[in-house]
């Protein structure tokens, strides 16, 4: 190699890696956000029904909740003048997909939001003021106070609920039978879903007792804090700066967990089930009890036999962990007037009604608890009524500490059902750790 | 080729352009950004130098993940280079077949990193992936084999898809280098009566260093920089086990929400690279000159 050229070479190819290099950090950097955008006040021209004059409007949601967006935003778009352009987003893509377009000032009229994720966007100003617009419905009172309760910063009150999305046990009736179970009694304490899921796996042939999303730190919440609060417990403090992961409670839903783990109890997977499948299991058929989102009720095979029933606590009670996604306005957004006439829509007896319940969803309206869909399939009352029961926890640090599959939460889970469970004192204070951040 | 007087900076400019653009604008904001208190959807607060690089060591997985990062290149380098070398070899002279062997070798790496590991991923999957089932068909295994599920079974896994992905790659690089060995050489060795080994050592391996040479620094900067497969196959799990260094700008930025750290911790992982990229150059050098 000749000297000069060598030399030449050499720096060329330093800058080639320097430049490849800066590709990952200009992928930081065009995130970055200019001046935050203001709140925005309500609009003083706006109706309690917004505007319908045929505009274009844009509007994102996860993947999570996709069956449930499109469903609403397909009835809209035909009833309607405006037109929704629908983006659905790879639910773990979520968060960096609406933390760069606020930064480049893209955000679309209306985003979705999971609606513990909502605290972050609030206090950052990346949804529109609809306080006066929501007051104005007449049925603002029966809006699912959770979600609500989740969008209301500093007074004001930026979202309104989109889609429900409770933990529910789902529980697979014919095999019930099989395993000499009563199909019409599904487990009431955590001790009974541990004797009936055993019971089923004892089936063998490839049938499992039960199954769980056992490297997801999200379906870990979703699914195990409910039986925590069936006994009456919390697992965070008020301000969600503390965690009490470390219960008796807590601790005695971890050891059925591991139990479960430990005697092969559960489905082949879900030691590395990151989210992704983790509801794909149960309609397979071959599966006794899990919990599942009830989102996926209206998605299940038609062949399959399958009974619904609140997550219990250790020794009774029942509960849920009232998610989903709540939506509101972008605070960049020019077209607010038409936006609010989908969303008032969307909260609308007829949306509710013949779209969300009729795809065997949960109502956005406790008034609407007990419509004609719900009456014909008592599995959605039951789903209805634990609305009431349920919770939806609230803490600003929530993704990093519990949907982060690097964060401390998962290295609670992982270590109190893989491990041998006595960890779990010190994984608490690393949850409270990243908490008070 | 030469320029006519004057005409230099003309030339010059559409490359300084694209350079200033592409490369400096944005290092000049990374620098900014690593100083400032900068959460993601909040936007820019000012200064806060340098509370970003002092956060850097203090996050638990800062050092886990360069560990791990170098062990990854490690075994993805010897890996794949070895690899490669073999099937150049294998492939280099032009018998019947070669051609077909050639594409066959080389077609993964038509495939897009993220789409091989999405694909990968289903194969994979306890659940969904028939890899495991036929496995069990195949009477090799009696349980599900579960190839992410733990630290080391999900290192392999992604060593294996990056080694059947990149092998064919670096082959071509490798079979040009082996091309512009002139025969004559091969031929006087022989007439020498040089052995297969004494030809494989004295003659292949140092007309090869060159290719040999870009192989590694690719491969070896491409393996620091990974990210793509991991975040699709693993996430970082299970139990934190393959968190690289990428994957912790990617949390702090898009987890954490923290932006101002996310960019201390690239121009950290700029420097690294800048300066191992130099070591490895002298020491190439070195060894040329030798």
């Amino acid at each position: 190699m000749g000297s000069t050229a060598g030399q030449r070479g050499h720096i060329h190819r330093l800058v080639t890696t320097a430049v490849a290099l800066l590709a990952t950090a200009s992928l930081v950097t065009a995130c970055g956000s200019g001046d935050g955008g203001s709140g925005g006040g309500g609009d003083k021209a706006a109706t309690a029904t917004g505007v319908d004059d045929g505009t274009k409007l844009t509007m994102w949601t996860r993947a999570a909740t996709r069956p449930q967006s499109e469903a609403l935003v397909e009835a809209y778009n035909a009833s309607h003048q405006n037109k929704i352009e629908l983006t659905v987003v790879p639910t773990d893509d979520y968060q960096a997909k609406v933390g760069a377009a606020a930064g480049s000032r893209d955000l679309p009229d209306l985003f979705a939001s999971d609606v513990v994720f909502v605290p972050n966007y609030t206090s950052s100003g990346l949804f529109a003021d609809i306080t006066e617009r929501v007051d104005a419905l007449p049925f603002a009172e029966h809006l699912a106070q959770s979600h609500i309760k989740a969008g209301t910063f500093e007074d004001k009150k930026y979202v309104v609920p989109h889609t429900l999305d409770l933990s529910v046990l789902f529980y697979n009736k014919e095999l019930y039978r099989k395993a000499k179970l009563d199909p019409d009694k599904p487990p009431a304490t955590l001790r009974d879903w541990d004797r009936q899921a055993r019971a089923v796996d004892a089936l063998g042939g490839g049938v499992d007792g039960t199954f769980f999303g056992g490297n997801c730190g999200g379906c870990g919440v979703f699914t195990w804090w409910p039986s925590v609060w069936a006994a009456g417990d919390d697992v965070l403090n008020k301000e969600g700066t503390e965690a009490d992961l470390a219960s008796g409670t807590a601790k005695k839903v971890y050891d059925t967990y591991r139990g479960w783990v430990r005697d092969g109890i559960v489905a082949p997977g879900a030691r590395e089930e990151t989210g992704t499948t983790w509801t794909g299991v149960f309609p397979k058929g071959k599966v006794g009890v899990m919990p599942m989102p009830s989102t996926t009720l209206g998605l299940m095979p038609k062949d399959l036999d399958l009974g619904v029933a609140p997550i219990p606590g250790p020794d009774g009670g029942k509960s849920t962990f009232v998610g989903g996604d709540a939506i509101g306005i972008s605070a960049t957004s020019e077209s607010a007037d038409q936006a609010w006439n989908f969303l008032a829509w969307s909260l609308g007896d007829k949306a509710q009604v013949d779209v969300v319940a009729a795809h065997k969803d949960v109502v956005a309206r406790t008034d609407l608890a007990s419509n004609k869909h719900s009456q014909a399939d008592p599995r959605l009352v039951t789903i209805n009524e634990l609305v009431a029961h349920g919770r939806t926890p609230y803490a600003l640090k929530f993704g990093q500490t519990f949907n982060d599959p690097n964060g401390p939460w998962l290295t609670l889970m992982r270590n109190a059902v893989f491990g041998d469970g006595t960890s779990v004192a010190k994984d608490n204070e690393a949850v409270t750790a990243s908490l008070a951040d | 080729m030469a320029v006519p007087q004057g005409q230099g900076p003309g030339l010059r400019g559409p490359t300084a352009v694209f350079v200033a653009v592409f490369f400096l604008v944005p290092l000049l904001l990374v620098g900014q950004m690593s100083l400032s208190d900068w959460p993601l959807l909040a936007g820019d607060r000012g200064v806060n130098a340098p509370e970003n690089y002092s956060d850097i060591a203090e996050g638990t997985l800062f050092w886990p993940a360069i560990r791990f990062t170098l062990l990854y290149t490690v075994i993805v380098t010897a890996v794949l280079l070895t690899l490669a070398l073999g099937l150049a070899l294998l492939v280099q002279e032009s018998r019947p077949g070669a051609g077909f062997f050639r594409t066959v070798y080389f077609l993964p790496s038509a495939l897009g990193l993220a789409s091989a590991s999405l694909l990968f991923w289903g194969l994979y999957s306890p659940t969904t992936g028939p890899l495991s089932r036929v496995l069990e068909k195949l009477g090799l295994v009696d349980d599900p084999v579960s190839f992410l599920g733990t630290p080391t079974s999900a290192l392999l896994s992604t060593v294996f898809l990056i080694v059947w992905k990149f092998a064919g790659f670096y082959m071509l690089i490798l079979l040009v280098g082996l091309q512009r060995i002139p025969h004559e050489v091969y031929e006087a060795a022989r007439t020498d009566g040089a052995s297969r080994g004494q030809i494989f050592r004295s003659i292949t391996l140092p007309l090869l260093r060159p290719s040999l040479a870009l192989c590694l620094l690719l491969c070896v900067t491409g393996s620091l920089l990974a990210f793509d497969q991991f975040f699709i196959l693993t996430k970082g799990g299970p139990d934190n086990g393959t968190v690289t260094v990428v994957q912790l700008i990617y949390r702090e930025a898009f987890q954490r929400m923290d932006l101002g750290t996310a960019a201390a911790l690239s121009i950290v992982v700029l420097a690294a690279l800048l300066l191992l990229n130099a070591l490895q150059f002298r020491g190439l050098r070195r060894a040329d000159e030798s």
